[in-house]
């Protein structure tokens, strides 16, 4: 590896951020047991998850969830819940003292140890886990770091980058070359917070399509432009949201975003990529990418390209009027408002393959560096 | 107006005159026979037993018997059949026309019942399933038997076919120079001219029952009457004269029959035997809810022998003829009483041939009117009448109301027993309101409920009306019984309620009204009219029966909320103290601790 590389330093210590996790559910625990001393009904204290609550400030970057709380105090008929809101608390606790995960099926599974206080449905368990979750984000405390885990796929990446991961049972240093996995790539894990990163790149380039993907990490484009190169696979999940904001904010790397030019392009991938999902915003301040901008594929550029285009669907048209009318990121955007604007006019959307009309090099031969050449110009 | 249209031909007033001529009632009521609840095969069924069982019971009553009524409704078809396997002329009912043989002798040891079989084995508040279980039986059946007669080269059985109803009570019989007008006249009767609670009340039903049969099977009415053991009974088989409303008996002759007293009825007729809500089935059944002193035996077409035992041995206190009371008594009524009256002088017409007016009454009527007590009756008429009829009013004098005795209640104890035979475990209740008054007739209301376990909980409640003991089955829309059900809140007694809708829930109501004229919407009788005095009345006594629900579905929420407030209490406090010391690592005492006052804490708290 060239001595140009920076090497990141490690991240707040694991074994540091264990002890805030566990010492934020300790001082739960405690205020609650606190409360029942004194003869007084405990109370937990969780953030209102609803649209009604979320707010967006361009300083701030994402969509934030506001203040209103609602508390609930332990009554004859919530005691059930109560209980197995400690009991997943402690399963937390324990899991982090052994250092292990589990998934939120198999904690529904842990349950059933619980005895009366079992979970009978799977929707039973993810909702009080969802709770603590929103409970523990007000403490600054992810459900990652509770280390229970989804079961969605990370994304994957290719490119200018060395991953510095632990081994589960060493703990040595484990070095993962992504620049060196062939014509394959590395899979974002469940757990990143661990991660240090070491990398010489200007920029991380995230994908939409596994197609695209694919053809610019086979023609090497990372290694051309200095860069790194991340798969989305749609809308992105928590885990690659949150390795791509490690990954720029420790390396302190501009992040690119090139989808279709279509609503759900804009208004789901790149807006949740960007500033969170508005029905989680409880844990956006962790999931988001605030400095990300959007690269491409523009209205403009179907005009400038001369792309192949394909006529909006009632849906789509459906999606990019909601995102006008009630999406507080694009409503605090004049330039998206415009494209969205021009979008809805030409009546049309094209996708980031359409580049193939004109040869199949031209998205990276010709495309990506000219708009490359001028980031001022993407859309915020 | 076309030009070529001839001009109408006139007709003189003697012309017409001579196509005027009387209609006899019982012409009117062949063309008309919906009127009287026959108006198709499977109603006219349920209408003539019903007519038979209401002259039955009332003549039971009235003789001061405690009434045991048989009924036997065979196929006729069937009755042929099995005759012909027996070859004998006393075979199973003897309805061969030459010969009715006596109960005990006819029936084959297998037919009579081998114990009783109780009314609520079928379930009779469930109907509505029933009747789908038993519909689909009979499609199936039907579909079965069409089959085989195709296959046998005949046609397809018609859904009405010829039925035999034999009606048989223990009452005080029928003097045989009274027989043929009974059973053969239209609006021949004792009751219709009289105020007195009784099932029947203008001498229809029965001679239109059997005029039904005649018209659509040819066959006379038959009928065996006893009065007395030292006497012989009578036989009797008589025609409907339609176009005279006269009886045309054909065969009239003294047997032996070895029952003391009593009269057997026997009607042939087209009609069609069902189960379900409207059912004879279901009739009988809740007949015998709202007469426990009555004993019912019933053998369905099948041959199924259902009996419902009496459960009180006292007959109901004997009806008493009263006279009107003066409240609601119409004008035209009052003129007519003035007319026919036997009393000499205004303030004796008042005191003797009204209820509830004293002398002191009398006075306060004839001086509010502004006539004397001692005018002669006969001086009496134009503005005095009027004045005098005025003066009835209740806002005119106050008068007692009409005296308790003349209308014969269930009562509040053996409508909770009727009911608890049924519904042991449910919650029940009776209501019976004192007397009231509309059109001058006394009237008492009675309700009772059933609510909770046991009682079948889908769809609406349901209700069953009685007039006078007797169930009514049809026009439910058009009852007056029905409407006061509807108005009553019953959301604000835990019950669940659409608006304008029968309350849902696990709830029977038995709504009966007893009077001594019960206003029916129509001669067929299945709809009391909207007196406003007795929707009054049946609201009231509904809403008393549903306050009291009311206080038992909150005190059973309450019991049920504090019995799982205490269970969850045991099972999940325990936890989050459980989970408290793993997670902050107490010892076992403190956790007890824990438990102990979190126990504590929400015992203190009286909400859920």
């Amino acid at each position: 590896m060239s001595a140009r590389r920076k090497r990141t330093p490690p991240p707040a210590g694991r074994a540091e951020l264990d002890a805030i996790t566990v010492g934020a559910i300790e001082g739960l625990a405690r205020d609650v047991h606190g409360t029942i001393k004194a003869l007084d009904r405990p109370t937990l204290v969780y953030p209102v998850r609803s649209l009604t609550n979320v707010t967006y400030d361009e300083n701030v970057g994402y969509l934030e969830i506001g203040d209103a709380t609602s508390e609930r105090t332990l009554t004859v008929t919530t005691a059930k819940s109560f209980a197995q809101t400690l009991l997943m608390m402690d399963l937390a606790r324990t899991q982090i003292r052994t250092d292990q995960h589990s998934t939120k099926r198999e904690a529904y599974y842990v349950s059933k140890n619980w005895g009366e206080a079992r979970f009978d449905d799977q929707p039973e368990s993810d909702t009080v886990l969802d709770d603590i979750e929103a409970m523990f984000a007000r403490l600054g405390v992810t459900r990652e770091q509770l280390r229970f885990t989804a079961e969605e796929h990370g994304g994957s990446v290719a490119g200018q980058l060395v991953v510095i991961d632990t081994d589960p049972e060493t703990g040595d240093d484990v070095l993962v070359d992504c620049s060196a996995q062939g014509s394959g790539s590395y899979s974002i894990p469940k757990d990143v917070e661990h991660l240090r990163f070491e990398t010489d790149a200007k920029f991380i380039l995230c994908i939409e399509t596994g197609g695209s993907f694919d053809r610019l990490h086979r023609a090497k484009f990372w290694r051309r432009h200095k860069c790194i190169l991340i798969e989305l696979g749609g809308v992105p999940s928590r885990m690659c949201r949150r390795f791509v904001r490690r990954l720029s904010d420790a390396c302190d790397l501009p992040v690119y975003a090139f989808t279709d030019c279509d609503p759900y392009g804009f208004a789901n991938i790149y807006r949740t990529l960007k500033v969170g999902s508005g029905n989680a915003a409880h844990i956006n301040r962790f999931f988001c990418v605030p400095r990300a901008r959007f690269l491409g594929v523009t209205p403009q550029d179907i005009e400038d390209y001369k792309l192949p285009t394909h006529p909006m669907k009632e849906v789509d048209v459906k999606r990019a009027r909601d995102a006008l009318k009630n999406d507080p990121f694009f409503m605090a955007q004049p330039a998206w408002k415009r494209a969205i604007d021009q979008l809805l006019k030409a009546g049309h959307r094209a996708e980031q393959q359409a580049f193939a009309a004109h040869g199949l090099t031209y998205v990276h031969e010709v495309y990506l560096p000219e708009r490359l050449a001028n980031p001022r110009k993407f859309l915020p | 107006m076309a030009k070529n249209e001839k001009p109408r031909k006139q007709r003189s007033a003697e012309q017409l005159a001579a196509q005027q001529r009387e209609i006899s009632v019982s012409e009117f009521f062949e063309k008309n026979r919906h009127l009287l609840g026959f108006d198709s095969p499977l109603r006219a069924l349920l209408t003539t037993v019903k007519e038979g069982v209401d002259n039955a019971l009332d003549a039971c009553e009235e003789a001061g018997i405690l009434p045991e009524v048989t009924i036997e409704i065979t196929r006729v078809a069937d009755l042929e059949r099995v005759e012909a396997a027996a070859g004998a002329t006393d075979a199973v009912c003897g309805f061969t026309g030459e010969v009715i043989a006596p109960e005990g002798a006819t029936d084959a040891a297998d037919d009579e019942p081998a114990a009783s079989r109780g009314m609520f084995q079928h379930g009779l508040f469930d109907a509505d399933a029933e009747l789908t279980e038993e519909q689909e039986a009979e499609q199936q059946a039907a579909a079965k038997n069409g089959r085989d007669a195709k296959r046998a080269g005949r046609s397809v059985v018609a859904p009405a076919e010829s039925y035999l109803v034999a009606i048989q009570d223990n009452g005080p019989g029928i003097v045989a120079e009274q027989v043929a007008k009974i059973f053969g006249k239209l609006l021949y009767g004792s009751k219709f001219h009289r105020l007195r609670q009784s099932r029947g009340q203008q001498g229809i039903g029965i001679s239109a029952a059997g005029m039904y049969g005649q018209q659509t099977t040819g066959r006379p009415v038959r009928i065996l009457t006893r009065t007395s053991p030292k006497k012989r009974a009578h036989y009797f088989e008589i025609l409907l004269d339609v176009k005279g409303n006269r009886p045309d008996v054909r065969v009239q002759e003294e047997r032996d029959w070895d029952h003391a007293q009593g009269t057997r009825v026997e009607i042939e007729l087209k009609a069609k035997y069902q189960r379900g809500q409207r059912s004879v089935d279901t009739y009988l059944r809740a007949t015998a809810v709202a007469n426990p002193h009555v004993t019912i035996r019933y053998r369905d077409p099948e041959g199924v022998w259902t009996v419902y035992e009496r459960a009180s041995q006292t007959l109901p206190a004997e009806p008493r003829e009263v006279k009107p009371h003066p409240y609601g008594v119409e004008l035209g009524m009052f003129l007519r009483m003035l007319q026919t009256s036997d009393q000499k002088k205004v303030g004796s017409f008042l005191q003797n041939d009204f209820s509830r007016v004293s002398r002191a009454a009398a006075e306060e009527i004839c001086n509010t009117a502004g006539v004397n007590m001692t005018t002669w009756l006969t001086r009496v008429v134009g503005e005095d009448a009027t004045r005098l009829h005025a003066a009835l009013a209740p806002e005119k004098v106050k008068l007692m109301n009409p005296p308790t005795d003349c209308v014969s209640p269930i009562g509040e104890d053996l409508l909770i027993e009727s009911l608890a035979r049924e519904y042991p475990k449910a919650f029940l209740r009776a209501v019976t309101r004192s007397p009231s008054v509309y059109r001058g007739n006394p009237f008492q209301v009675e309700v009772a409920l059933a609510w909770g376990e046991g009682v079948p909980a889908d769809g609406p409640a349901t209700v069953l009306r009685f007039a006078n003991r007797v169930p009514l089955l049809y026009q439910m829309g058009a009852c007056a019984i029905t409407k006061a059900v509807n108005s009553v809140p019953w959301k604000s007694y835990g019950v669940d309620q659409s608006r304008g809708a029968p309350p849902s829930g696990p709830l029977v109501l038995v709504v009966h009204l007893a009077s001594v004229w019960v206003p029916f919407t129509s001669e067929s009788k299945e709809a009391v009219a909207h007196y406003p005095e007795i929707v009054k009345e049946l609201k009231l006594a509904i809403m008393e029966c549903g306050r009291a629900l009311g206080r038992h579905v909150t005190a059973t929420r309450r019991h049920a909320d504090a019995l799982k407030k205490r269970d969850y209490i045991a099972k999940y406090i325990p936890k989050i103290s459980e989970a408290l010391q793993r997670i902050l690592e107490l010892d076992d005492a403190e956790r007890d601790r824990t438990t102990t006052r979190l126990v504590e804490v929400l015992d203190r708290s009286r909400n859920l």
